[in-house]
């Protein structure tokens, strides 16, 4: 980026709860079913049919909000947001408009620089919309002939949070997205799974002059299915903006379908055109009042955050290795293993690279046994260390006979072994002499391969160069 | 046995079965055997057996299995794959429905002249209108098609057909009576409600369909119903609001009449006071043609022609919803349609929809302070007595003013009380009585009393 620019990013982050029921009538919430199997009069909008809010979902709306240091709305109201489209079956979608449940939190986002504070403007509850099966060849909006509608995700629990303008760069973005996602994992409250829609966001992106606090015109970059194509977009449009700027050009309020097959962004509507939503209090419900014990009993249920998680360890560790853990899922059970007795570096290398290998569950796993290995990882051979891995997590593991086989160190154990593997491959060794110095790992192989792996591959490197030299 | 459906009452058509003197089918025949000539019915349904008293269910109250239109051909082909909340009580109680009756499209109307279907005649003098909305469900009830029937108010729907035909209508205080299945005109306003040939009926009739609803948010529990037996008025404190009494617009024999109700009611023992209501009387009606259109604005725009009802093809969804919804809907509710969009636009909205939503709280006040001292107050229902086919049908303004004085209460949310108190021109006058919330128990006793010191006779002179 262009010095002389600063980016200005806001997200709009949707994110559908987990819930047994829909948030506005008793259909079973999540997938499964064939098309239009999870559906009632009440979220088909049949004539007559009336919302009654998901307890549930409130409370875990709240709980969010929570968890983003937000205020709790002493009094919350639910709004009709009137727009036509066929994935809308009532034409209004329910949501929250100015009397939001969750307002003004913030999360702070550890970053290799420090951590950077981001400002949550709100975060409401609301209802999911049906899903628009568009038949068409490339299977995307543009180019659409015929429509479907499977109202099964309709009336799915929706929390919608909203950032303030806080992020200015990529990097930022992509990092505030993926520590949302894992507290709202974390808390239990969605898969929030982007492959299946269960997390979205859009991005609002604009450029100002370096050291300007104008807002200028933003662009919306929608239906980014990863982060990593989040923060690329991020990035191009950032560029694109500047360029246009820098060309004399201005910005245009637009929608921006992210196709990250194309270098370019489509405008997918123009703002021109905005919609007037016509809000106004759904009439038929009435307004939530979170009751002050209700709320302090959610705030108690909640346990340490990822972004707290990865500030207290990075105090130890370094912020990588603090971000892998905590992003891993591992630093609960790395901190057992510290506790009992591993050493934190060590602990923390097997846990993101050996372990993480072995798909073994971290909550299966018995720390204690866990510390035993990884402080006996350098003095047992490398294959029975990677079998012991592979096994911590089953019922009853015991470390003990793994540590029993001690790798061998000791030259003169090793010589008459490497002798024997010189002799029998003459070809190689002056092939190697010759100056094929790559050969050095075929005879390290061969050696590992007779001792069982319990050679120290460190001792037999040293010893082989040592015998091919004479 | 001779049934005399014009005359009897859902009370003695129960006694009569329980004492089998007559058996349920034949009790039913008696109704479905009868000549519609009134067009009361959109659609009358054959009796599904069993020994329940009989009912008529307006047609925007959602019948599981059978059509349910609204009055509108958007939903001329629509059936209800669920019975709405009133119609699982009406079975649980063990009531069949008769059939389907009558109503202006979506319920807006005061006349069923906007019925997509053709209007429904008065009992009383078949060249006039019934009144409406729920012209259809009173025709019914004083024409003896039904021994009662289920309609729903909004602004006066129950209360000024019952006042046209001569005969017993409660509008029930806001929240009552769950609104789950009943087509949505104005969410914030629309109230199921019994129609009756007299005032332990109707009492009758509102201890079956009311109380919480797990289906309806907005619904209470409700205190226990009291079936009126006294016939004196000592005690109660009745005001007469002098915006509502003696004014113009209201024709001379309907004054008349409701005075003579008022000094009868003295007369057995009840006070009678002035009071005033101002505010509720000047804005009732402007406010009430922001908030009920606005709602409908919103409530109305499922008919989009995906799901359900009429579908008119277009060559893509934003053209098949307008073609749909210019084909389907009538002019009253495109009028409606159009003023509640506008009222709900950005930058009108505070002017209109959060203007009369403050509007809506001074009225409740307003009603608030009348009624600490006042058990009730009293007034005309209709400014007139129902009047001729086409007199009102042209101009939307006159149309409105039928319901001047039943729209207040109904933005207060409170409970109301048709009940006949004489003729004008052979044609019925009703008063009603409007209460606190849930003081349906008062307006029952009071409604009762008077009703028995008066001996009106609910049955249209021309079929006695």
């Amino acid at each position: 980026m262009s010095s002389s620019w600063q980016a200005v990013i806001g997200l709009e982050i949707h994110v559908q709860l987990k819930t047994e029921t829909k948030m506005f009538c008793r259909c079973r919430n999540g997938f499964g079913g064939g098309p239009n199997t999870q559906t009632c009069p009440v979220c088909l909008a049949l004539p007559g049919a009336l919302p009654v809010p998901n307890r549930r979902a409130i409370e875990e709306t709240i709980k969010l909000g929570l968890a983003l240091d937000c205020s709790i709305a002493d009094r919350a109201v639910f709004h009709r947001k009137n727009y036509f489209y066929p994935d809308n079956p009532k034409a209004y979608q329910i949501s929250q408009y100015d009397e939001p449940l969750c307002a003004n939190g913030s999360l702070t986002v550890p970053m290799p620089d420090g951590p950077v504070t981001i400002g949550i403007h709100r975060a409401h509850l609301e209802e999911d919309a049906a899903k628009n099966v568009h038949v068409a060849a490339s299977g995307r909006i543009h180019g659409a002939t015929a429509t479907l509608v499977d109202f099964n995700r309709c009336g799915t629990p929706l929390v919608e949070i909203v950032t303030e303008p806080d992020i200015h760069d990529a990097e930022t973005a992509k990092r505030f997205l993926q520590l949302l996602r894992q507290t709202v994992v974390e808390l239990g409250l969605s898969d929030a799974e982007l492959e299946k829609g269960s997390m979205r966001f859009d991005v609002n992106v604009s450029v100002r002059p370096a050291g300007s606090d104008e807002l200028r015109t933003r662009t919306e970059l929608k239906n980014m299915n990863s982060f990593n194509f989040a923060a690329k977009g991020i990035e191009r449009e950032i560029a694109r903006q500047i360029r246009v700027y820098e060309q004399g050009g201005t910005v245009d309020q637009e929608t921006l379908h992210f196709d990250p097959a194309h270098e370019e962004s489509p405008p997918l509507r123009s703002k021109e055109e905005a919609q007037d939503y016509r809000y106004f209090p759904e009439p038929d419900l009435v307004p939530v009042h979170p009751a002050g014990d209700l709320v302090e009993r959610l705030r108690g249920e909640i346990g340490e955050l990822p972004g707290a998680r990865i500030a207290r360890i990075a105090d130890t560790l370094s912020f990588y290795d603090a971000d892998v853990l905590v992003t891993g899922g591992l630093d609960r059970l790395w901190s057992d293993v510290v506790a009992a007795g591993a050493d934190p570096k060590e602990a923390a290398n097997v846990l993101a690279n050996a372990f993480v290998a072995t798909g073994v569950a971290p909550e299966d796993v018995d720390a204690a046994e866990l510390a035993k290995l990884v402080e006996a990882r350098a003095e047992i051979p490398r294959a029975a260390f990677d079998e012991a891995l592979g096994k911590v997590g089953e019922p009853g593991f015991s470390a003990a006979p793994y540590l029993e086989q001690r790798v061998v160190a000791d030259a003169s154990e090793l010589d008459p072994v490497i002798d024997r593997i010189i002799e029998a491959n003459p070809a190689q060794a002056e092939q190697y002499r010759g100056g094929k110095d790559g050969l050095i790992g075929f005879f390290v192989g061969q050696v590992m391969k007779e001792t069982g792996g319990a050679a120290d591959p460190r001792v037999v490197n040293e010893r082989v160069r040592e015998k091919l030299k004479s | 046995m001779t049934l005399d459906t014009l005359r009897l009452t859902a009370e003695e058509a129960k006694r009569l079965l329980d004492a089998k003197e007559i058996s349920g089918a034949e009790l039913f025949a008696a109704y479905s055997g009868r000549e519609d000539d009134l067009n009361a019915y959109l659609l009358r349904c054959d009796d599904p057996g069993g020994d329940g008293i009989p009912i008529a269910v307006k047609d925007v109250i959602g019948t599981k299995g059978i059509r349910t239109t609204a009055g509108s051909k958007i939903l001329e082909s629509y059936v209800p794959v669920y019975d709405a909340t009133v119609i699982a009580n009406a079975k649980r109680h063990g009531l069949r429905i008769l059939g389907k009756t009558n109503t202006d499209e979506f319920a807006m109307g005061s006349s069923t002249e906007n019925s997509a279907f053709g209007p429904s005649r008065n009992p009383w003098d078949p060249s006039r209108v019934p009144g409406g909305s729920g012209g259809g469900s009173a025709a019914a009830v004083s024409g003896g098609l039904a021994p009662w029937a289920l309609g729903s108010d909004t602004g006066g729907s129950i209360k000024q057909p019952a006042a046209l035909c001569g005969h017993v209508g409660l509008r029930p205080t806001y929240g009552t009576v769950s609104r789950y299945g009943v087509v949505a005109f104005a969410s914030s306003l629309d109230q199921v409600g019994p129609v009756a040939k007299n005032v332990r009926d109707c009492a009758f009739l509102y201890s079956i369909i009311s109380g919480r609803d797990e289906n309806d948010s907005t619904t209470v529990d409700v205190p226990p119903v009291e079936l009126p037996a006294a016939d004196d008025l000592k005690g109660i404190r009745i005001g007469v609001p002098k915006q509502m009494n003696h004014v113009e617009g209201v024709q001379p024999g309907v004054t008349e009449q409701v005075d003579k109700a008022i000094a009868l009611a003295e007369s057995l023992g009840a006070e009678i006071g002035e009071c005033s209501l101002p505010l509720s009387v000047d804005y009732g009606m402007p406010c009430y043609y922001l908030v009920a259109p606005a709602e409908a604005s919103s409530n109305l725009a499922r008919y989009d022609g995906v799901r359900y009802g009429l579908r008119v093809d277009g060559a893509d969804f934003r053209e098949m919803a307008m073609r749909t919804r210019d084909a389907g809907f009538g002019d009253e509710p495109k009028r409606r349609i159009m003023i509640g969009t506008y009222a709900l636009s950005s930058g009108y909205y505070d002017a209109y929809y959060a203007t009369a939503q403050k509007v809506r709280t001074v009225i409740r006040r307003e009603h608030d302070a009348v009624f600490e001292k006042f058990d009730l107050i009293v007034s005309p229902t209709s400014p007139t007595v129902a009047f001729e086919f086409g007199e009102k049908a042209a101009d939307p303004l006159a149309m409105y003013l039928c319901d001047v004085f039943t729209i207040p209460s109904c933005l207060a949310g409170l409970p109301g009380l048709n009940v006949p108190v004489g003729l004008s021109e052979g044609l019925p006058v009703g008063i009603q009585l409007i209460g606190p919330q849930f003081a349906e128990n008062t307006l029952f006793r009071v409604g009762h009393a008077l009703e028995q010191a008066i001996g009106f006779d609910f049955v249209p002179e021309r079929l006695r």
